[in-house]
């Protein structure tokens, strides 16, 4: 199959890459951008572990075609730490033991981000819908939940 | 930061975030899919399309010849190998040899230069297989003239195993009530996201392998056995692990064996990744169990005897399934006073999956069957169900009639929290509205920790001091998520008195990391948490007489705290721990400063064929209350509250004591109302993440977790386990809830929705 030259912004940095059309976003940002953050799980778009996030949306990146990044800007886990700063969910996520093995970790955080930056103060059924997709089998979500709230406050400034 | 006061420590009791959190949030942590190596290969594997079939003939000759298809292997290139638990149960080969015994058995595999030749090869590969009638259900499998699995047990019979303690039928005489049921537990796996995977290196200096693994130490010994290597020449090393509980994780898959194959064949690196059907599909998952029980009650609860029969879905290979079977029963004598019991326990072959260990191993099946018997019981005694189990609670010291020994024992006092409760004592002013019905209902059971595995005991931490006082910590341990190496480094860092930033634990590398039983049966935190305490008393001892050199003074009144070092009542002469370690390391006398110390938990000998004595070191004793909220027309069940009063002993860090209990608490939810795999002889119907339905956040409960402190003189600083005994507590506390709230006691798991409904409808008609 013939590679097609795609141009997108990732993690804030213009990239240019030849890949084949067939290619999923995820398997791009895994395989030929080497960001092994995101992570594989089910690659059926049923667990959320390779949530990122394009023009600020988050998508199962199992589901889609890398072509669809085309023109558009793609946010991973590698990219929400700034200068050596990491961003207020993941300290959140720390402070507050908000994973266990941390293979859902990175698409969990990408769904946070994704709803704090439309919602910065979510309730608790906003919380929990914005996540229902990310799972996780070690938490019981509790401490999730937590790390969500504790990131909301530091944000909004409470 | 959550702090609970468990004894003049600096570190311990405090919940330190984890030391590996960092990783985690930011995507560097690597799992095992996440490594490359120059030149690898993809390595796919051809699966059974029939569940019991011989194999008459594999052509391979098509996928060889394709372009990118470096290597083929089938079963006769592993010489016979099998693996097992035990030696005389050595009975699973990497591939099928000369027949498949289940559905999607691998029979084959194929290493090419990307993912997609390999799966293209694949399809290239011609089996010819002759169908056999198949079995797929256990008790069928029991019957006279039934398919053979194995032929090495005609009669199918994988492992049995019997306890016989006091004299049950005198125990039922003397009830006045005795009720005889049966019950089942369901089909359902760990559940991890992360699929199995490796990354194999064959050279000249052995094998190595980087394998998803949560015991790293089994599939050390598997690839020594079958490619005939010395154990120095396997070399196993451990990236992170993306969730462990049980099973797969413990044990190797035909991935391992096939990539290492393919590696010594082509000389080039070796990849596989499952993908999540196979997990689904091939993968170990937990028994599926007919338990019959049968129980004698006095008038005013007292329990006088049990007896249960024990049906288990072993699948096609016996795996760890005899400490499967041994766990069914061991401990059916806590957490209640059983003056008598009976347990036959029948692990069975059949032509399904292959049933192996998951969190609450084994105690999962029976406990839920005597836990909700015991409700039955008191209901048509109309005696309360938290009277009754206060009433038959045991209490510390105690010893069970089969020897198992209790130091500490927090279960009454669990149940008095729980009888407090605004959940327990309000549940019946609670106004149900016309479409819902809610419902409270309760558990208490008991979990052993600090398993003791026969020959596979040996745990030991080795810590390197550094001359600038930092200590490297080499330990066999495996963290696949549960927080032990934050633990572990918390020990190490508390007995020297260091800051936790000061240690730095390593994963294993089985070249250079101590021989480890790995993660299961609760067993880190007390035995590797022991070698972890007693190798920093080792260090400590020795730079201590350095010290007392110094000051002129004995070595025992050194004390360590705060990075400081100095005489005990002199904290004034204080030095820096950095600097007693220069001292140290520089004395010229060449030594190396290095901690040793190993787990001793483990030598207690126990009767593994009758069940007698001490299969775990300690025991946790955990007691649960669960609303829920029924739907009385389509009987979907939302589960609002957990409240789980958990006695660990001592939780060293109380924020991942909690998560544990609620990770394990839904995870026994999922095992309750959701989770089952649909089965069409033998072929799961439902192999993905859609159809099985795990619980998501939002079916999550609000969970509350309450500590109950407790002090066993058995592990290091009283921490007994804190994860397995909340994934017991919780299908028979929701299983009481759905009952108090319908009216209705269902005896088999999952309580889905269309059971339910059809019950309430069946109710409505009487």
């Amino acid at each position: 199959m013939e590679k097609k030259e795609i141009r997108f912004k990732i993690n804030g940095e213009d990239t240019v890459i030849s890949i084949k059309p067939n290619k999923t976003l995820l398997e791009m940002i895994r395989e030929d951008l080497k960001l092994t953050g995101t992570k594989e799980a089910c690659d059926h778009g049923e667990c959320g572990a390779c949530t990122v996030l394009i023009n600020g949306v988050p998508v199962n990146s199992c589901l889609v075609l890398a072509m669809e990044a085309h023109g558009k800007e793609i946010l991973t886990i590698e990219g929400l730490k700034q200068d050596d700063r990491l961003d207020p969910i993941q300290e959140a996520f720390i402070q507050n033991t908000g994973m266990q093995c941390g293979f859902c970790t990175p698409g969990m955080i990408m769904s946070t981000k994704a709803l704090l930056n439309r919602n910065p103060k979510p309730n608790d059924d906003e919380i929990k819908e914005a996540i229902a997709g990310n799972l996780c089998r070690c938490t019981g979500y509790t401490k999730i939940f937590e790390s969500i709230k504790d990131a909301s406050s530091k944000i909004g400034g409470k | 930061m959550e702090e609970i006061n468990i004894g003049d420590y600096s570190l311990l009791g405090k919940s330190i975030p984890r030391i590996d959190a960092y990783e985690k949030v930011t995507g560097e942590a690597k799992y095992a899919a996440d490594i490359e190596l120059p030149g690898m290969l993809w390595c796919k594997i051809l699966r059974s399309p029939l569940p019991h079939a011989k194999i008459l003939n594999i052509d391979i000759s098509r996928a060889k010849r394709l372009t990118g298809v470096k290597a083929v292997c089938t079963a006769k290139d592993f010489k016979g190998f099998r693996w097992g638990w035990m030696p005389i149960t050595r009975d699973e080969p990497p591939l099928a040899e000369d027949k498949v015994r289940f559905y999607g058995e691998g029979v084959a595999a194929v290493a090419a230069i990307d993912e997609e030749t390999a799966e293209e090869a694949l399809e290239l590969i011609k089996v010819d297989y002759e169908e056999l009638p198949g079995v797929f259900d256990p008790e069928e499998a029991l019957k006279e003239g039934a398919p053979v699995v194995h032929d090495y047990r005609p009669n199918n019979i994988s492992w049995e195993f019997h306890m016989d303690f006091g004299d049950v039928e005198k125990g039922f005489k003397e009830a006045d009530l005795v009720r005889e049921d049966r019950f089942a537990t369901g089909r359902v796996i760990t559940g991890f996201l992360e699929p199995p995977a490796a990354i194999a290196l064959w050279n000249s200096s052995g094998i190595t392998i980087w394998a998803a693994k949560q015991s790293p130490y089994f599939v050390y010994r598997h690839l020594a056995q079958c490619f005939n290597l010395p154990l120095n020449k396997i070399r196993v090393i451990q990236p992170f692990v993306g969730g462990g509980f049980g099973g797969t994780k413990n044990d190797s898959v035909a991935g391992d064996f096939c990539s290492v194959l393919f590696s010594k064949m082509t000389g080039r690196p070796v990849k596989f990744v499952y993908k999540m059907e196979e997990v689904f599909l091939t993968c170990r998952r937990r028994h599926n169990a007919i338990i019959y029980n049968k129980m004698g009650m006095k008038k005013d609860g007292t329990i006088t005897a049990m007896q249960s029969r024990l049906i288990a879905d072993g699948g096609a290979y016996t795996a760890i399934g005899p400490l499967t079977m041994y766990l069914t029963g061991c401990i059916s004598t806590l957490p209640y006073k059983l003056p008598n019991f009976k347990h036959d326990a029948y692990r069975v072959f059949t032509n399904n999956p292959v049933g192996a260990a998951m969190r609450g191993h084994g105690v999962t099946h029976t406990r839920f069957a005597a836990e909700i018997q015991m409700d039955m019981m008191a209901e048509e005694l109309g005696l309360d169900p938290m009277e009754i189990r206060l009433k038959n609670a045991i209490e510390a010291p105690y010893e069970t009639i089969n020897k198992v020994t209790i130091f500490s024992c927090g279960l009454k006092d669990g149940l008095l929290k729980l009888k407090e409760h605004p959940l327990w004592k309000e549940r019946k002013k609670e106004n149900k509205d016309k479409e819902t019905i809610s419902g409270v209902g309760i558990s208490g059971v008991a979990y052993l920790g600090g398993a003791r595995q026969r020959g596979y005991q040996s745990c030991a931490a080795v810590l390197r001091l550094c001359e600038d006082g930092t200590v490297e910590y080499l330990t066999g341990a495996t963290d696949a998520g549960q927080g032990s190496d934050t633990v572990l480094t918390q020990i190490v860092a508390e007995e020297l008195g260091l800051s936790i930033d000061h240690v730095d634990i390593q994963r294993v590398d089985t070249a250079y990391t101590p021989c480890d039983a790995g993660s299961y049966g609760s067993r880190v935190t007390a035995l590797a948490g022991e070698a972890a305490m007693k190798a920093a008393k080792d260090l400590k001892r020795q730079l201590a007489e350095y010290a007392a050199k110094e000051w002129n003074v004995s070595s025992e009144d050194i004390v360590f705290k705060n990075n400081k070092v100095y005489p005990k009542h002199m904290p004034d002469k204080a030095i820096p721990f950095r600097k007693l370690a220069q001292i140290a390391c520089y004395s010229g006398v060449g030594a190396v400063i290095i901690g040793r110390g190993y787990s001793q938990y483990g030598i207690e000998p126990y009767d593994f064929e009758k069940g007698i004595g001490n299969a775990g070191t300690a025991y946790s004793f955990t007691s649960q209350l669960t609303r829920v909220e029924v739907d009385k027309e389509t009987g979907f069940t939302k589960c609002t509250d957990m409240i789980i009063a958990h006695d660990c002993g001592k939780p060293l860090n109380p924020g991942l004591v909690e998560s544990q209990n609620q990770g394990a608490s839904v995870q026994g939810l999922g095992q309750a109302i959701y989770e089952e795999f649909v089965m069409d002889r033998g072929r799961t119907l439902n192999a993905n993440l859609a159809d099985y339905k795990m619980p998501t956040a939002v079916d999550a409960p609000n969970i509350e977790v309450i500590h109950i402190l407790t002090d066993d003189p058995k592990v290091p600083y009283g921490a007994k386990e804190a994860s397995e005994g909340a994934i017991v507590s919780s299908p028979p506390s929701v299983i009481s809830a759905i009952h108090d709230a319908t009216g209705i006691w269902f005896k088999e798991l999952p309580v889905t929705p269309e059971k339910i409904a059809l019950a309430l409808r069946e109710k409505k008609k009487e």
